[in-house]
């Protein structure tokens, strides 16, 4: 019994000492000129659709959770930030050739149409960010006209 | 008890995450090393080519450098193509880490600023699909190599070809889908063998 007092004794301490380590929080104040929702006229309710949906991963600009500051959460959630942006990033849509562009709504249509996007994680917690068939439809024609008027 | 099995999960959760950043972190630098690697390939071949008297003929040896760049890019994509007839996800995927390599290392320093700047965006879109079909299952490498067909074919405009290169059609993929062939012969790189050779020449470029 000595030993497993021991042990849970490390763990918490190790629990207690992971939550010094500093992550990189995705936040910023003002919107640059690049981002998708400036450089295109977007309609409200895509907007609104794209903000809730997508832009927690994929803007400079998450809409944090009550526990993220919670490790090891905030590690994980600031991974799939990263991995986000990567992949795209609304913020600097600006900046992207009319080739990259294309190359990139093609691929949003791609994962909106085959379920892919939003993560199922990320809907397991965001309720609202799920697409219905109607809004998938709709949101799918307004990118292929934006992808066809490039 | 309890109290140990959640400390310990979570401990496990901590360990997982602290892992999977770790094993990433390598992955990068693993990247860097190949980078690097194809660097000094690509220097290599840039001294075998001071040396080879007979490159000469088309002119100044940056010309021909850039010609062998285009010309590497066009074989890794063939490799990549034939790998997708084959419905092979793993050669498939060795192709696109290949492109993605030669792709970054291209010299366009002897075309025009205007041909270098849409080679650059050419160049920056098929690095980002290479990418991609080297880390996807194949349905997805299809669907990526849809887009880099494209983006080596505007590539070809600009570079030339010294092979000939046959441009072919498959109306079912996609809404219609085309993709580049040194032969004639139609492989269909979209369905593989469930439609071989459904398809056609659509243009000859030289």
């Amino acid at each position: 019994m000595k030993t497993v007092k021991n042990i849970v004794l490390v763990l918490m301490v190790a629990f207690v000492g992971i939550q010094f380590i500093p992550t990189k929080r995705n936040q910023s104040d003002t919107v640059p000129l690049t981002d998708f929702m400036l450089v295109n006229k977007v309609p409200n309710n895509i907007k609104n659709k794209l903000q809730v949906s997508c832009y927690d991963c994929h803007s400079n600009n998450t809409n944090y959770p009550w526990y993220n500051k919670i490790q090891p959460v905030a590690w994980f959630l600031e991974d799939h930030i990263n991995e986000g942006k990567a992949e795209l990033n609304f913020s600097e849509w600006g900046s992207l050739s009319n080739r990259r562009k294309s190359s990139k709504l093609r691929s949003i249509i791609k994962q909106i149409e085959s379920d892919k996007m939003p993560l199922e994680f990320y809907k397991s917690i965001h309720k609202d960010a799920e697409f219905s068939e109607e809004e998938k439809t709709t949101i799918i024609q307004w990118i292929t006209q934006l992808k066809d008027s490039l | 008890m309890k109290n140990l099995k959640v400390t310990t999960g979570i401990l496990a959760m901590a360990f997982l995450t602290l892992t999977a950043m770790s094993s990433k972190d390598a992955k990068k630098e693993h990247n860097y090393d190949e980078d690097h690697n194809t660097e000094m390939n690509h220097d290599n071949s840039n001294g075998h080519h001071d040396n080879d008297a007979s490159e000469m003929k088309h002119g100044n040896m940056d010309s021909n450098e850039q010609n062998s760049d285009a010309k590497q890019v066009l074989a890794d994509y063939m490799l990549l193509k034939d790998a997708l007839v084959a419905t092979n996800k793993e050669d498939a995927a060795k192709a696109g880490i290949k492109l993605e390599a030669t792709l970054k290392g291209f010299n366009m320093s002897s075309y025009t600023s205007e041909e270098q700047e849409e080679l650059k965006e050419i160049i920056e879109d098929a690095v980002e699909h290479a990418e991609h079909i080297s880390e996807s299952p194949i349905a997805h490498q299809r669907e990526h190599f849809k887009i880099l067909s494209k983006d080596v074919t505007d590539m070809v405009v600009i570079t030339g070809t010294a092979n000939t290169l046959y441009e072919q059609f498959c109306p079912m993929y996609d809404k219609g889908s085309t993709w580049l062939s040194m032969s004639e012969e139609v492989r269909n790189p979209y369905y593989g063998s469930k439609m071989l050779k459904c398809g056609k020449v659509q243009k000859e470029i030289n």
